[in-house]
Order: structure tokens, then C-alpha cells, then sequence
């Protein structure tokens, strides 16, 4: 991807909506002023009808770019992040609703068109879902919004029955004063007539008058998934459209040296065969012919500069690399004198493999390529860069690149780059009508963009008492950061690489963090649920454990000492500790182990209990986690990215590897890119701290923290320190 | 050649090859696309559907092994007394997350309560092993289908 793709409009403050707003319009107008699509969703259930639909929206009342309300009172709340199972259309909606009194029974959503001047993310300045920063970025924004257009409904009132703004209030959808009430929708004419007020201008509720905030508000987006209506990228109809499977260079960079064209064609269905610079297309009727279809046109590859790649000479590149010095992420005191003088020292190397992003939904795009214009049908977590390398691919102005968003069948971070996108629209330049490209599964993992592999080493000096005088961390691995956002790649140093290893919640003297890039070849690598935390908290937590089994002192207690200057960690260390029974013992072959972690803007805290048994099989039996997030919007969200995130982190521990040998990833579908399944899922147990802390991010913190406290948790059982992931190399099944 | 299945009750013809997967014949054929692609190799249980009651892969199942069977995909497993109970228990404990691995696991799940109107840990481990979720909701599956089982029961014994 090309660094001049990404936009980075300056931070916007909130009144710069007012200047974009629109009084009293029509449908059309506000098209032309805030491009609001056409795609609107409606919740219904018991229809044949998904429930995102299309239809010509036009509502009377849209005093921002999130809220629009029309005369029978149906409220559209236009969605500025992605849903891809996190929870944030629901609890985003709630932000609106909130403000706006307005029950979530009484909404519809709708997918935000790509537009970073209206929709993008407070934290980055554009639009993209990540980071666990969905909350955290519109906490303040979207309760303005709602409040905007509540004050201008009740000033609408007011106004008609003559009476004080300040007598009024309103209540799900409808405004009262004494034995007046008109509802929203006989208002909105009036309230789009009025000067829309500065958002700072307008006080937002107290907390503790929230009804819907802080409450298990039911999922917008359940019933649809669980009746099969709801809408993924993958599910897109569109009249004439063909489908296309395909087959890219198993070696990163190779390309299609030959193929059976004819044969492909013989097959039943099979309208065309298109070749493009890394991979070749079969269209078809339908997947089946397809798929036939490429089997048979049995294509030989031109492998490329990549053709010897493998694994161990890129651990060995690594390896060697991390033995000079990086660049410094941090340095406090003197390590150096610190580690000299220390009465013990210590030393680690830990290492994390490749892994693929594995969303249950496979990469996907369909495309309808005209001379005018080009529709892009796919679940993307990045909607204005992928209209940006499409308008950059096809020449077409970015407003001729219409991106019909979908909720997401797992993201990951997959869906923040969009190679899919390109290849797709690679392929319909050759193609005449709409052409959906579905990959296969084993594409999807050998054509994957990888978290890193990751090489640390270690050093911690103790004191006579066991107690850390210093501590040093190098890093070394590939930038995501370098590719996807050069800005925030600076001097050298990828602030998601050290991210969770600069700042450990633990007082030391001493402290030294580095980082070394090292890019491997014939890999593409890409962010990965839990992205920097991922990586780093297995690192410190397993270490730090180190350092306490090293002074003699029981892993909670030591880590207690190193925290009371950070009572948030140590409240969800000493919870954590209590529900999980920390000091009752465990039979032989049964450890604990307890990792804490500040990340997102989080404090999570997570004890594991695990059984070795005599043959060396490994069982988790148990997960408590205690989570300090702030105040929450949903907690049975919460509740469910605990276990959620606990499981795909979980996964990657036991078994998440991706190998490369003779430039070809080796794993290719389910069976060699394990995922954890229902029968080794452990019990997980959520215990929130109350807080009245700002949100914190939530939908990748849990994947974070599992890692260590399993780890740690074997070494209770078994006095086995597992420095190396995945679990299961040390442990088969 | 062409084929006729019967897809909740309704005849659809088709004319594909005789080694035609199901799963492609629903989704891009008969557009119900409900049901879903997760692997093509039977290991996730993203497809699953039910022939004459038992849940099957339709990945793998090819067009000329379904004959006459009745073939049941979640756009109408809510007609069957226990799909309508794991729907609902699926909505009242909010088990899907992303919701692509859903279709087939209520599928699983009814094709499980229906054979089994007590299943136990294990047995639901037994049912259930072959439908991956990678945004990991386990738990509240096992919950749901205990919650399902129990009112499937107790709407039977009524």
C-alpha cells in the first residue's frame, strides 16, 4: 500500500458539523451535503427481509451526520464504526440514545458511507475501526449528538406551545410540558427549522441519571444472526452477478507462469478465466463450477525472489538483529549501572510466532466495475481507504467509488487492510457486470497478512531481597505501523510494537525498552486482535513471573508490592486473585497463574488454573478475569468480549502458528491452523470493578492477557517456563 | 444435469453438475445464503443444514447424494419446535458476537436438542465440537443450549 493513499485530515472539533448542517431538506439535500447512502437498516424480525435493506432515505430532521428522524418518528442512527461482533452497534446506538431519549426498540441503523471529514475516528483521525478505540473515540461525540438534536426537538415544542425550553423534557420519542405532548416525529419540520446549537454548548447528562447507558441493552444486531438474515459482505446479491474463485502465487511474490484455460472452461458453469498479475480467477454461474473450474485449469507458478523463504531463517535474521542496540522507547535511571550491582541478574529470550487473522468469514469483495463508476460490496473496517486504492486503481474519482458497507464475519484487523478489495477490482477490470471474489479458506490463511514474529530479550537485575532495581526489554520484529501509518512510524520507532512493554504497570528504578525492525522477506505482515498488548503482555507478565519465582515470593504478592503506586492494577490483581481462590491449594498436576495488564485504556487482571496430566497433555480448566474498563456501556458486552477475547487469545497461545517453508505458508485450513473448539473451552468468569473512570477500550483487551496467565499457570504445575509460542510445540495434544 | 431438491418444504430445480456441493447451490443458486462457507472441508460447521432432521455439511454434500430428502437450512429451522427453542435461547443469552459461525451452530444445536431432549456436557461437546467460532462463544453456546433443552422439555411434557 502507497503512503500518499492515507488521508490524515487535521483533528476536527465538534462545531466544525455545524457548518456542514442542514435546516429544513429534502433527501436529496442532504445527499449532496453529507452523502449519506441509501443503505439503510431496519430491524424486523419475522420476515423474509434482512435486515439491512435498501431504500431511498429521506428524512426532514438530520441536525448531524449520526441522527436523522422523519415524520412518523423513525429514527436512523447512522453507525460511524463497523460491527464485527465487538458489540459497537449496539453500544454506540446507546451513546445516541441516550442523549437523544430515544429507546433502542425505536432505532434503525445504518452503515456509514465512507466519509472521514463526518465519520472518522477521534483517535486517528480517520475512519477505522480498531484499536478497541470505538468507545473511547465517540464517548463524547455521539452523547453530543444526541443531545443536539434532542434540544432542538424540545426547543421545537417549546416554541409551539409557547412555553420555557426548560419545562419540557422528553422521554423516548416524544416531548411533553404539563398536559402537552407531540412526539419526535410531529416535530421534526419545526426542529430542522431552528439554529442548531455548538455540541460544547450543551450540557451532557450526569452519569447518574443514565437509563440506558450502564445497562445490558439487547443486541441490535442478534436476531438477524440468529435467523440467518443478517448481511455479511459474502451474502451480496446483485442482478447478473457471477462469482469468481481464486488461486494466488503460493509464494508471496510469485506469479502464474501457465494454466489449462481451456480445461477451466469445459467446466459446467465457468463463463471465464482471468489472469491477473499475482493470481488467476475462474468466474463463474456459482462457487461449485468455480472451484471445479480452477482445480482444473491446474495452474504452475513462477515462483519468484521468495521461492526459498522459510521460518528459520527468518528466526535466525531475528535473532541476530536483536543483538544490537534499537530504538529507545524508553529509558529511566541507568540500567546498565543498575544491572552491575545488582545481587542476582536475569535473562530471557521470548519469541511469538506468525499468526493469521482466521475470521470465520473468508475474504470477500464484489465488485461492478462501470466506465462511470465502481460499486465495492464488502465488510471493511477501513471504508475510506478502500475507496481511496479503488479510486487510485480504477482512476475514477473518489466519488464515482461507492463502498456499500456489511457487518463483518470477524475482523481481527484483517479488515483494516484491503488487498482483497484490489484484487477484486483487478479482477472485474477484465470482467463485464458484478463479480463477487470469494476466497477459499486455505487463501485466506496462505494469503493472510501476519502479526509479526516477534524476538525479545530480556534482563532484570534483583536486589538482596528479590525486589527489580532494573529492567530492559528489546523488541524485534517487522512494523506494521511502518506500512499501514508511515506518520506514526516515527525516528524508527512503531509505537505499536513496544506498546504494553514501555509502560508495564510495575515500578522499576530502572528501565530501558527498545526496538529493532527487522522486515522479513516473502511475508506481509499486518495488525492482529490485541495488536502490540498481544505480543508485549506475554513478554512482561511471563517475566515479571520470572523475577518473583527468582526472589521466592508468590507471584501475586511480588506483583502486589510492584504496584501500589497504580491502585486500579492492583485492584483488579487483588479481585481477580480473590474469586479465584488464589491461596487454595490445588492438587498435584494443577497450577495457577496470574498475568495484569494495562492497555486500551483497561485494567484487566486474569488467573488461569491448568492440569498437566502424567503424559504431558495439557487441560484449561478455568479463566477469572477482573476488569477495571471505566464506566461501561454495556456490560453484558463486556461480560461477553471477556470470554470472547479469552478464547481467541487462548487459541493462538495453545496452538495459533503460521511456518513458512520454501517460501509457501505450510498451514492452509482448520485442521492445521487450529482453533480452539467448544470441547477444550474452559469456564470463564467475568468480575467488574464499578468505576467512574473514563471507558476504557474493550474488544481486544481480554485477547491480551490470557497468554501469560496460561503460561505462568504451567509453570505452577510443572516448573516449566514456556518462552516460546505456541503452548503446544512444549505440550502436543 | 439437472436436479430437484426439496429446501424447506419448496422443490428447487437446478441444473449443475452432479458433484456439486449443496452449500454453493443454496447460496449462489437458490440465494439463500443463510447458510455459509467457512473451510469446504467439513472442519468448521459454518455450512451446516439438516437432511431429514440430521445435521450434515453441506460442503461436502454433494447435489447428487440429497435424492428426495428434505433439506432444512436456518432461514427455516424456527418451524421445527427445537430451532424455535435454541433461536430463543440464542437471542434471550446474546450468544452471537460477529454471528458468520451462527447459521451452523443453531443448526448443530437443534439437530442436537431434537435427538436429545437432555444432552449433557459431553454430549454437547460431542454435538457441538465440529462448529468453530472463532469470536469465541462457547460459553454462552453450552448455556444456550442447556436453556433450550430445558425448554423444549418442558414445552413437550405441557
Amino acid at each position: 500500500m502507497s503512503q500518499q493513499l492515507i488521508d490524515h485530515p487535521a483533528p476536527q472539533s465538534p462545531s466544525r458539523r455545524d457548518v456542514l448542517k442542514v435546516g429544513l431538506g429534502t433527501g436529496g439535500a442532504l445527499f449532496v451535503v453529507f452523502g449519506i447512502p441509501s443503505i439503510a437498516k431496519h430491524f424486523q424480525q419475522d420476515t423474509n427481509i434482512a435486515s439491512i435493506v435498501t431504500e431511498a432515505e429521506t428524512a426532514p430532521f438530520a441536525p448531524n451526520a449520526f441522527i436523522r428522524i422523519d415524520r412518523q418518528g423513525a429514527v436512523t442512527l447512522v453507525m460511524p464504526m463497523v460491527e464485527m461482533g465487538q458489540g459497537a452497534y449496539t453500544s454506540l446506538a446507546m451513546l445516541l440514545a441516550e442523549e437523544l431519549e430515544v429507546g433502542l426498540d425505536q432505532v434503525k441503523l445504518e452503515h456509514a458511507p465512507p466519509n472521514d471529514a463526518l465519520y472518522a475516528n477521534a483517535i486517528f483521525h480517520r475512519q477505522l475501526t480498531g484499536m478497541s478505540s470505538s468507545i473511547r473515540a465517540f464517548w463524547t461525540p455521539l452523547r453530543q449528538a444526541g443531545a443536539v438534536a434532542r434540544t432542538l426537538l424540545i426547543a421545537a415544542a417549546a416554541k409551539q406551545w409557547g412555553v420555557d425550553p426548560a419545562v419540557c423534557s422528553a422521554k423516548h420519542g416524544v416531548v411533553s410540558a404539563g398536559s402537552h405532548q407531540l412526539s419526535y416525529g410531529q416535530l421534526v419540520d419545526a426542529a430542522a427549522a431552528l439554529p442548531v446549537p455548538t455540541p460544547d454548548s450543551l450540557a451532557l447528562k450526569d452519569p447518574k441519571d443514565f437509563t440506558l447507558i450502564g445497562t445490558p441493552a439487547k443486541r441490535l444486531d442478534t436476531p438477524d444472526k440468529v435467523n440467518g438474515h443478517a448481511e455479511f459482505g459474502i451474502d451480496t446479491k446483485q442482478p447478473g452477478m457471477k462469482v469468481a474463485a481464486i488461486a494466488i502465487s503460493p509464494v508471496f511474490g510469485g506469479k502464474p507462469k501457465s494454466l489449462d484455460e481451456a480445461a477451466a472452461r469445459a467446466v459446467k458453469g465457468v463463463r471465464q478465466v482471468v489472469r491477473v498479475d499475482e493470481a488467476v480467477a475462474v468466474v463463474a454461474d456459482h462457487m461449485g463450477a468455480a472451484k471445479k473450474g480452477l482445480a482444473a485449469a491446474a495452474i504452475q507458478w513462477d515462483d519468484g525472489p521468495n521461492a526459498k523463504v522459510s521460518s528459520a531463517d527468518i528466526v535466525r535474521q531475528l535473532e541476530e538483529a536483536s543483538k544490537q542496540p534499537g530504538v529507545m522507547a524508553r529509558n529511566e535511571g541507568d540500567t546498565e549501572k543498575a544491572l552491575a550491582s545488582a545481587a542476582q541478574r536475569l535473562e530471557a529470550v521470548y519469541q511469538l510466532p506468525f499468526l493469521a487473522h482466521a475470521a470465520m468469514e473468508p475474504m470477500n469483495c464484489t465488485v461492478h466495475l462501470r466506465k462511470d463508476g465502481c460499486d465495492i460490496w464488502v465488510g471493511t473496517q477501513a471504508p475510506t481507504l478502500t475507496q481511496a486504492v479503488v479510486a487510485q486503481l480504477t482512476g475514477l474519482p473518489k466519488d464515482a467509488v461507492k463502498i456499500h458497507n456489511h457487518l463483518l464475519g470477524g475482523g481481527f484487523g484483517r479488515r483494516l487492510d484491503v488487498d482483497g478489495s484490489v484484487l477484486a477490482v483487478k479482477i472485474a477490470q477484465q470482467v463485464d457486470g458484478p463479480v463477487k471474489v470469494v476466497w477459499s479458506r486455505e487463501e485466506d490463511i496462505q494469503h493472510d497478512m501476519y502479526r509479526p514474529y516477534y524476538y525479545d530479550r530480556l534482563s532484570a537485575g534483583l536486589d538482596a531481597e528479590g525486589m527489580p532495581v532494573a529492567w530492559t526489554h528489546r523488541t524485534s520484529g517487522s512494523s506494521v505501523m511502518a506500512r499501514y501509518d508511515p506518520p506514526l512510524f516515527k525516528n524508527g520507532l512503531d509505537p505499536d510494537a513496544v506498546e504494553g512493554a514501555a509502560e508495564p504497570p510495575y515500578a522499576f528504578p530502572n528501565i530501558h525498552v527498545d526496538y529493532v525492525r527487522v522486515e522479513p522477506p516473502g511475508i506481509p505482515t499486518a495488525f492482529w486482535r490485541g495488536v502490540g498488548p498481544t505480543h508485549n503482555i506475554f513478554v512482561v507478565e511471563s517475566f515479571i513471573d520470572e523475577l518473583a519465582h527468582a526472589a521466592k515470593q508468590d507471584p501475586v504478592a511480588y506483583r502486589k508490592t510492584l504496584l501500589g503506586h497504580n491502585p486500579r492494577a492492583l485492584a483488579v490483581l487483588t479481585l481477580a486473585a480473590e474469586k479465584a481462590g488464589w491461596d487454595r491449594p490445588l492438587p498435584s498436576g494443577r497450577g495457577r497463574g496470574v498475568s495484569v495488564q494495562f492497555a486500551f485504556g483497561s485494567y484487566l487482571a486474569e488467573v488461569a488454573e491448568v492440569e498437566v496430566a502424567a503424559n504431558g497433555s495439557l487441560k484449561v480448566h478455568r479463566i477469572v478475569c477482573a476488569v477495571d474498563c471505566g464506566m461501561v456501556v454495556n456490560p453484558d458486552t463486556i461480560e461477553a468480549q471477556v470470554q470472547g477475547g479469552t478464547f481467541f487469545g487462548l487459541t493462538a497461545a495453545l496452538y495459533g502458528a503460521i511456518t513458512l517453508k520454501n517460501g509457501r505458508v505450510e498451514q492452509g485450513n482448520f485442521d492445521t491452523y487450529r482453533p480452539l473448539r467448544i470441547d477444550e473451552a474452559p469456564v470463564v468468569e467475568t468480575h467488574l470493578v464499578k468505576s467512574s473512570e473514563a471507558p476504557g477500550g474493550f474488544g481486544e483487551a481480554p485477547t491480551a492477557v490470557v497468554a501469560p496467565a496460561v503460561t505462568n499457570a504451567i509453570f505452577a504445575a510443572t516448573a516449566k517456563r514456556i518462552r516460546t509460542l505456541p503452548i503446544l510445540l512444549k505440550f502436543p495434544s | 444435469m439437472p436436479f430437484t431438491i426439496k429446501v424447506n418444504g419448496t422443490p428447487h430445480s437446478v441444473d449443475v453438475d452432479d458433484d456439486t456441493p449443496l452449500l454453493w447451490v443454496l447460496r449462489d443458486l437458490l440465494g439463500m445464503t443463510g447458510t455459509k462457507f467457512g473451510c469446504g472441508m467439513a472442519l468448521c460447521g459454518a455450512c451446516t443444514v439438516h437432511i431429514d432432521g440430521q445435521p450434515v455439511r453441506s460442503c461436502i454434500t454433494t447435489i447428487d447424494s440429497v435424492g428426495t430428502s428434505a433439506i432444512t437450512t436456518i432461514e427455516a429451522v424456527g418451524r421445527t419446535p427445537a430451532g424455535q427453542a435454541v433461536q430463543k435461547a440464542w437471542l434471550d443469552l446474546e450468544v452471537p458476537q460477529c454471528g458468520y459461525c451462527q447459521s451452523g451452530q443453531i443448526m448443530s444445536a437443534s439437530a442436537l436438542i431434537a435427538d436429545n431432549p437432555h444432552p449433557s456436557d459431553a454430549d454437547i461437546d460431542g454435538a457441538m465440537a465440529g462448529n468453530v467460532c472463532r469470536c469465541g462463544t462457547y460459553v454462552r453456546i453450552r448455556e444456550a443450549i442447556k436453556q433450550a433443552a430445558a425448554a423444549n422439555t418442558n414445552r413437550k411434557g405441557g
